[in-house]
């Protein structure tokens, strides 16, 4: 039993699954959503680099270089605004963000 | 079965327990930490597959940077988590069942289109992953790297704006006014007659 393409991108649906899980579970939590947008970015990431190993391209890697800059960028920018609305707020829970009474 | 195959599926395991600790830990410092094993583990299965560059990246910048920025931005916010967590028994069955209907669809289409697929192939012992990403990078999507550097800058940018601010409670001095005044901006000597104190104004002052 060897292990194939299939393999792999399974374990990303997986991951993928339980990064959409996270987000119904912990809705309230702002900082658990921002990791399971990490668990996602990193299901599509696992996707890329099987597929680009399993064709022999190296494009689908450096696809994953670009995916890895946003996701940090994301994840600055996430984490700034969430030390703000703590700093204002005193709580990160997200039903109390309701400011703008949309 | 060979020692690969092994190494794979002891792989996913951890990677699938960690991955569920991350959305389901009480405490989100034990969930950080957990995302940090996810993505160290992912780093392994790449290295199985020997993707060594992208496997290193992910360790030294993503986990080593971006996964600490984490731990350090939990750590510093003193966070209480007891309302936080309502409604999990209200969604736990709805979520778990829509999560394993979404990874069954998904785990049988990829069958169906790759499960007889062939084993991945084994590049070759002279294949130089490190260099063959390298030279794609900066020859055919060199305008992609700078635009991925103008996307981090941005970022940095962003980040700083953000939680930039003036404090109100403390003094300070600011050195460009220091530096820029005059003397007669401070001391005004004025010519006048000598005054001669009496009796009547001192008693005056010390009414006042």
């Amino acid at each position: 039993m060897t292990i194939g393409l299939s393999h792999y991108l399974i374990v990303g649906a997986i991951l993928f699954a339980m990064g959409v899980f996270g987000f119904f579970l912990n809705r309230r939590n702002l900082i658990v959503l921002l990791m399971s947008i990490e668990l996602i970015l990193l299901a599509a990431n696992m996707n890329f680099v099987a597929f680009s190993i399993g064709s022999g391209d190296p494009a689908g890697q450096i696809f994953v270089f670009f995916v890895l800059t946003v996701a940090a960028a994301e994840a600055a920018i996430g984490l700034a605004i969430l030390v703000l609305l703590f700093r204002n707020l005193s709580t990160i829970n997200v039903d109390k963000l309701d400011q703008l009474k949309g | 079965m060979s020692f690969d195959t092994v190494l794979f599926y002891l792989l996913a395991i951890v990677l699938v327990v960690a991955a569920f600790r991350v959305i389901t830990a009480t405490s989100p410092v034990t969930g950080v930490l957990h995302l940090i094993l996810t993505f160290f583990t992912a780093s392994m299965m790449w290295m199985l597959i020997q993707a060594e560059f992208l496997a290193l990246v992910l360790v030294i910048v993503y986990v080593g940077a971006v996964m600490v920025l984490f731990l350090f931005v939990v750590m510093m916010l003193d966070m209480r988590t007891e309302g936080l967590k309502q409604g999990l028994k209200v969604y736990l069955p709805l979520g778990l069942t829509i999560g394993g209907i979404m990874v069954l669809e998904m785990a049988f289409v990829l069958l169906r289109s790759w499960g007889d697929a062939p084993a991945l192939p084994v590049p070759a012992d002279d294949f130089d992953n490190t260099l063959a990403l390298g030279t794609a990078m900066y020859t055919q999507y060199a305008y992609a790297v700078e635009i991925g550097g103008v996307v981090l800058l941005v970022g940095m940018i962003c980040a700083i704006a953000l939680t930039l601010r003036k404090r109100g409670d403390y003094k300070r001095t600011d050195p460009g006014k220091q530096v820029r005044v005059r003397a007669a901006d401070r001391v005004r000597l004025v010519s006048m007659p000598a005054q001669v104190e009496t009796a009547d104004a001192q008693s005056e002052g010390a009414q006042k």
